[in-house]
């Protein structure tokens, strides 16, 4: 019985035509593309995108120079030189990300004790030559500025897990 | 003079008219078969598709064709250069020459023989032989083994092609392929000879080498197969020679079992639209189910495709021919008789 079953199984087709159905089934269903550069997927607030140095509301710079970013970093990617300035207060005179050498593993906002270097919600940063992946102090607090409201509304939003 | 003009040159240009007729459609057809395949296989994994190049994405296939043409053709060192150059352009010569006897509405065909269904046997048959020639110049191995398999496979499904057609022949009494669409008036021969259409329409998958018989070219295994050498136009020949074939494939199940140019029913808004366009929906039903197969089966192993042809196809067409044959005598059916 269970031969005859299975050949008359085989004979009419019976699975490839349930295979058929199901594609069918799968055609007539609404598609799950994200038309990309017209919509994107939403991400956490503890997305580790693009890096940014962060100010104070009065416009002072957070950074303090005190080298954690730099000594944590597992890819080597931050170079900070420091020097105090002309008011006594301590301040990076230099602050360089290599960004083809990051691995956007977060421990330098991690460390960071003032909230000053984060990594923002930004990811679409692509260049087209490498010189421009190697960022300055200039261009992160420039991204710092830019991003600033929808970082500080991920930090607040985040504050309450940590 | 006029004479020549009444003789000899007015018939060859309205037969290069005629002949542009067919293939400018054709190629047309080509071009929006493969854009259909994208969208159709995209529809079956919930995505889109292309719908960036030109409106929902229809010029795409100009996109894709114009990149190919302008891209280097490259022709291996080790190859044997004649016979690489030539393989391509006899898988779309041959995918072309085929069309000439295919009717596409009464009397509108370009040479209405009474073998048409020998000439496009042949003619598919022969097809194989672009394959074999490219997997052997090239002197790859990857291609040499996509040409051995599409050897055997080809075949393999020859066989039971040829006895499908046999089945058909006997049920029309005539090997014109006219005669075959008009024989089909009463009923399609899709409804009584249900098996051997599925049969036939299997074995076709096979013998365009589409999914899930598509070894020849087994991207998984055998990198591109065949074609792995080629690029830019000998490799657009290969891909316009094979969607052609897959038309044609198309045309001959609408011919032989889909009643051709004819509407469903002989009544009254039906058979108010054209045959040609009949065809051409009948051609696209089928081709839809190309896609729609190759979205749903994976790949066969090459001992199951050969089982599959050789001890199940074989022997069941064999015995359905005789059954049709005796049925036929048995109730005085034979036509011509």
């Amino acid at each position: 019985m269970a031969f005859l079953d299975k050949t008359a199984r085989s004979f009419f087709l019976v699975e490839l035509l349930q295979g058929l159905g199901l594609t069918f089934r799968y055609m007539l269903k609404p598609k799950v593309t994200l038309n990309y550069p017209y919509e994107k997927g939403p991400i956490s607030v503890r997305f580790r995108g693009e890096h940014a140095l962060r100010r104070y509301p009065n416009g002072e710079e957070r950074c303090i120079a005190c080298k954690l970013c730099e000594a944590i970093c597992p890819a080597q990617a931050i170079t900070i030189e420091a020097e105090p300035r002309e008011d006594g207060s301590r301040r990076t005179t230099r602050y360089d990300i290599d960004m083809t050498k990051c691995i956007y593993c977060g421990f330098c906002q991690e460390a960071c004790p003032v909230d000053a270097i984060v990594e923002g919600p930004n990811f679409e940063f692509a260049t087209e030559t490498r010189e421009e992946l190697f960022y300055n102090k200039e261009k992160l607090l420039a991204n710092g500025d830019r991003w600033e409201a929808q970082i500080a509304a991920n930090i607040a939003a985040d504050a309450p897990y940590r | 003079m006029a004479e020549f003009l009444t003789g000899y040159a007015w018939p060859t240009i309205l037969i290069v008219l005629e002949i542009l007729a067919i293939i400018v459609p054709l190629l047309v057809g080509v071009a929006y078969l493969t854009y259909a395949e994208r969208r159709v296989l995209g529809a079956i994994h919930l995505r889109i598709g292309p719908n960036v190049v030109g409106p929902w994405g229809l010029l795409q296939p100009l996109a894709d064709g114009l990149k190919l043409a302008t891209k280097e053709p490259i022709i291996p060192s080790g190859s044997s250069k004649v016979i690489f150059l030539m393989a391509p352009m006899l898988t779309f010569l041959l995918a072309l020459v085929a069309w000439a006897v295919i009717p596409f509405n009464k009397g509108w065909v370009l040479a209405n023989v009474n073998v048409g269904v020998l000439y496009l046997f042949a003619i598919s048959s022969l097809g194989v032989y672009g394959i074999i020639m490219a997997g052997w110049a090239s002197n790859s191995k990857y291609a040499f083994l996509g040409g051995l398999r599409s050897a055997a496979q080809m075949v393999s499904y020859e066989v039971s092609i040829g006895l499908v057609i046999i089945t058909v022949l006997l049920c029309v009494g005539s090997m014109n392929l006219s005669d075959i669409v008009e024989a089909q008036r009463k009923v399609w021969f899709c409804l009584p000879l249900l098996p051997m259409f599925v049969v036939f329409f299997i074995s076709a998958l096979a013998e365009t080498n589409r999914p899930p018989f598509d070894l020849p070219e087994g991207e998984s295994e055998l990198v591109g197969g065949f074609n792995v050498e080629y690029s830019s136009m000998p490799f657009a020949l290969f891909f316009l020679g094979e969607y052609a074939n897959m038309i044609l494939m198309s045309g001959m199940t609408s011919i032989l079992f889909l009643g051709g140019w004819l509407p469903p029913a002989d009544i009254a808004p039906l058979n108010w639209i054209p045959g040609v366009v009949w065809f051409a929906l009948k051609i696209a039903f089928v081709l839809f189910l190309f896609l729609w197969v190759r979205g749903t089966l994976p790949r066969y192993r090459y001992d199951q495709l050969m089982r599959l042809g050789w001890k199940i196809f074989l022997p069941f067409s064999l015995i359905w021919v005789i059954l049709t044959a005796g049925f036929l005598v048995a109730f005085d059916l034979l036509p011509n008789a």
